[in-house]
């Protein structure tokens, strides 16, 4: 009888937070919303308590039926017969349950059959997935594709596949990679072209597509002939019918639960989505922000089983007489375990929350003009969603990553045998940081955030922000890693060089986190009396403000000559 | 082919995590102490109506469950998972029921809600351990009934096939309706709540339950019927007042016993061929096999 929601007041305390009342009066209008009003708010706290309960429900499904079957799913795994993709025994189950739970097209707007919820809940729900079954989450998580149909497709289109979102009858997926396209998607080649009857004709192979064999799929393709980059592109969906070939399912390390396919597309029909041309710079930009907030629930629900497995095994190991988390080299594994799960969490639900106020934003300026103040708060947050997006998306893949490796060493020779869980998440962790763009994406483009002065704004308004007095030796470390941010900073422009500013920039990108993360921390101490938040907020900031300074003094030294030392053993 | 399903369903003390003080000095149960859920094996039931229903899609699932007023959280938890319409059978004269005069009362209400096709309940449930308030019930009403169902296999306008799940094994049987069916816990675990459903049915009441409530809330409440749950209570069912409370129940309590399992002295083997054999020789001549 677990769930995975009231065992974790982690999560309960994020949904407490104070924020939460602007984005849920933006996303129910004030109230005066009246679609489908048999289980539309009547207030704030009416919907606040919809939220509550229904990610108990999640909690209570994750822990009593998704966890149990992860094992079975990551050995069965899926198969491919007659060209259809079959998932894993285990997996059909989850779906069904989560299906009759209600619980596909939760960010959906009502009126396609969605419960309108908030991002941040959304969210909530995909750490809690993941924490039970990491495979699970890419085929949950792809209903967000639905998310990028309702900002850009035309309302015809919503309202006939939308629904098949909401109601659990088809799964979606975003087919982008090629054999030759992956980082770099401008490389894409499928082509598509018209035929004499008007309809978008697809034709071309594509690899690596996570639930490949969905019904429902945002495709990218070369709708312009005679072009090589990314202006010649456009976005697709297509409804899974009898021309496409699955030419295989790849044999992954990890995340076995969700087929990964390699497609053929044969005259295939698509339906255009928003304008020609416009499908990488813009719709694909969108598509990955959501698949990149997913993979940052994916790595904190990971981490979080990663942490409470070594925490169980270290309570009952015996060693030399003692269990062995009394001993400093293991405690000190756990608790680093701990920071980290925690610090990426409240960035996790700071960027979400971002997200809901401009997305929301944008949805009223549908409807009506926006106030002067409205879109300005639309901008700020949607820039501040752009860039913390991949800062979270990277540090939480990293993290998630350091914390299994530290899982497994708790376990000792036993975390090396398939006989514990850990052993799985350890192999599930590792796709964290690769896909929806590897690490060394997300920091390019999380550095656009030190470049606009996107970090300096925010961490200025962190700052202003009152806290009780006995925090304010937490603040004192702030201020000071924030000085020793902008020298550091200043020191890599001065030598003004792009491909100096390139080697370094993974440095500038995570003192930054640190730092956001440290003042985040802090508000959480701040706003709850548990003695713990206190003593994790001071914990990491003690860790984070000695790698930020090893940081700087690792580029105080650098020079520019050292890029080519670099090079010599790489290129 | 939509089906007529009448469910019931009983709230439970949760005796599965019984403390110091589940149990009053006098032998009853102290209910206060003990948290108040679904029953277990009443789930499974639901969720083979629901599981009807999800191939069939005009079958109307109806909800009974008797029991003071705070039962109507079993009402909504069905909502919840879907169900159309529940009835919360209460009445103080109810009090001190037997599984007679409970199955009789029962009988009353489905009474109320014929014609149907199907009864479902629990097998048992884990407060009185009885098994008999299901079988009573259909006795009372004159109809079929099998027992320790654990899969409805087909189902047509005018028969079921059910296996039966048994203490040495299964039994496939094939009844007219309408019948009765009690569940077995190895059934299909039953689904979880809907969001929607929830959304749309939290705020459901019985009369008792409106009357602590203020205006704003009635105002909302009146323009949605569907929130309405309505109560039987003694005269609604026209039960005969002779047959039903402490009065109608033969069943008499002798006496409570506090029993605790002792182990008793061990004998320690090796899995050496000598020790086995005997060990199956001790348990042959004591009986426990063979």
């Amino acid at each position: 009888m677990a769930n995975f929601y009231t065992d974790n007041n982690n999560l309960v305390f994020h949904l407490s937070n104070p924020k939460m009342k602007d984005i849920v009066v933006l996303k129910e209008d004030d109230f005066k919303n009246e679609e489908n009003s048999e289980i539309a708010p009547v207030d704030f706290e009416d919907a606040m308590d919809n939220y509550k309960q229904i990610l108990e429900i999640v909690g209570e499904v994750t822990g009593d039926i998704i966890a149990p079957n992860a094992e079975s799913v990551d050995k069965e795994g899926p198969s491919l017969i007659d060209n259809r993709v079959h998932y894993a025994k285990g997996t059909d189950e989850n779906m069904d349950v989560l299906k009759k739970a209600g619980l596909l097209g939760m960010t959906l707007p009502r009126r396609y059959g969605g419960i309108n919820f908030p991002t941040t809940v959304y969210c909530m729900a995909v750490e809690m997935i993941s924490r039970a079954d990491a495979s699970l989450m890419n085929l949950f998580g792809l209903q967000d594709i639905g998310e990028t149909i309702k900002e850009y497709a035309t309302e015809d289109i919503m309202k006939e596949y939308l629904p098949r979102f909401a109601s659990g009858e088809s799964t979606g997926a975003m087919i982008l990679t090629e054999p030759d396209a992956g980082s770099d998607l401008q490389a894409v080649n499928m082509k598509a072209t018209l035929d004499k009857d008007g309809v978008w004709r697809l034709n071309g192979v594509k690899r690596f597509i996570t639930n490949g064999n969905a019904e429902l799929s945002l495709i990218l393709a070369r709708s312009e002939e005679d072009t090589t980059d990314g202006r010649g592109l456009s976005m697709f969906l297509y409804d899974r019918d009898k021309t496409v070939t699955v030419r295989r399912i790849e044999d992954k390390m990890g995340i076995h639960g969700s087929p990964t396919c390699e497609l053929v597309y044969n005259n295939s029909p698509a339906i255009l989505i928003g304008k020609r041309k416009f499908g990488l710079i813009k719709y694909v930009m969108a598509l990955m922000n959501g698949a990149r907030i997913g993979v940052a629930c994916q790595s904190v629900g990971i981490a979080e089983a990663a942490y409470r497995e070594a925490f169980k095994y270290a309570e009952e190991r015996v060693q030399f007489g003692k269990k062995i988390n009394r001993f400093p080299g293991v405690y000190e594994m756990l608790t680093n375990m701990k920071l980290k799960i925690d610090a990426s969490r409240t960035l996790l639900y700071e960027t979400a929350r971002f997200i809901d106020v401009y997305k929301e934003y944008e949805e009223i300026a549908k409807k009506r003009p926006l106030t002067p103040t409205e879109k300005k708060e639309m901008k700020k947050n949607r820039k501040r969603a752009e860039v913390l997006t991949p800062l979270l998306k990277g540090i939480s893949s990293e993290y998630c990553n350091e914390i299994v490796y530290d899982a497994v060493q708790i376990h000792g020779g036993t975390g090396f045998m398939r006989d514990f869980p850990v052993e799985r998440l350890y192999r599930d962790a590792r796709i964290t940081s690769i896909y929806e763009g590897t690490t060394q994406l997300q920091v390019i483009a999380a550095a656009k955030g030190i470049s606009g002065g996107i970090y300096k704004e925010l961490i200025k308004e962190y700052q202003s922000v009152e806290i009780k007095p006995e925090l304010e030796f937490l603040s004192k470390i702030l201020n000071t890693m924030t000085e020793e941010y902008y020298s550091t900073i200043k020191m890599v422009d001065d030598a003004d060089d792009v491909e100096f500013t390139n080697f370094h920039s993974r440095r500038l990108v995570e003192m930054a986190a640190n730092i956001l993360m440290g003042y985040l921390l802090t508000f959480d101490a701040d706003r709850e009396t548990e003695y713990w938040f206190k003593s994790l907020a001071e914990l990491f900031l003690k860790k984070a403000q000695s790698e930020n300074r090893e940081r700087f003094s690792y580029i105080r030294k650098s020079q520019i000559k050292d890029m080519s030392l670099y090079k010599k053993f790489a290129v | 082919m939509g089906l007529k399903i009448i469910v019931l369903a009983k709230q439970v003390p949760d005796t599965r995590n019984v403390g110091k003080n589940a149990m009053r000095a006098d032998g009853t149960v102290n209910r206060g102490a003990l948290s108040a859920i679904y029953n277990p094996e009443d789930l499974n039931a639901l969720e083979q109506a629901l599981l009807i229903k999800d191939k069939f899609k005009d079958t109307e699932i109806t909800l009974l469950t008797m029991g003071p007023p705070r039962a109507a959280d079993i009402i909504r938890e069905s909502l919840y998972r879907g169900i159309d319409k529940g009835f919360l059978i209460t009445d103080r004269r109810f009090a001190g029921a037997d599984t007679l005069a409970t199955s009789y009362v029962i009988s009353k209400a489905v009474l109320k809600c014929s014609p149907f096709d199907i009864i479902l309940s629990g097998r048992q449930a884990i407060d009185g351990d009885t098994a008999q308030v299901g079988p009573q019930t259909a006795e009372h009403l004159g109809i079929a009934q099998i027992t320790y169902a654990e899969e409805i296999q087909s189902i047509d306008k005018s028969s079921i096939q059910v296996k039966r799940r048994l203490e040495r094994g299964i039994e496939v049987v094939k009844s007219k309706l309408p019948v009765l069916i009690t569940v077995h816990g190895s059934a299909s675990k039953c689904r979880p709540k809907n969001a929607k459903l929830l959304m749309k049915y939290k705020y459901a009441k019985t009369n008792t339950e409106l009357q602590a409530l203020n205006e704003d809330y009635m105002n909302s409440f009146k323009a949605k019927p569907y929130l309405n749950i309505e109560e039987l209570n003694l005269d609604d069912l026209g039960c005969d007042i002779e047959r039903v409370g402490l009065k109608g129940s033969p069943t008499k309590v002798k006496n409570i016993e506090n029993v605790v399992f002792k182990s008793k002295d061990s004998k320690r083997l090796t899995a050496s061929n000598r020790d086995i054999k005997g060990l199956i020789k001790t348990l042959i001549e004591s009986r426990v096999v063979g």
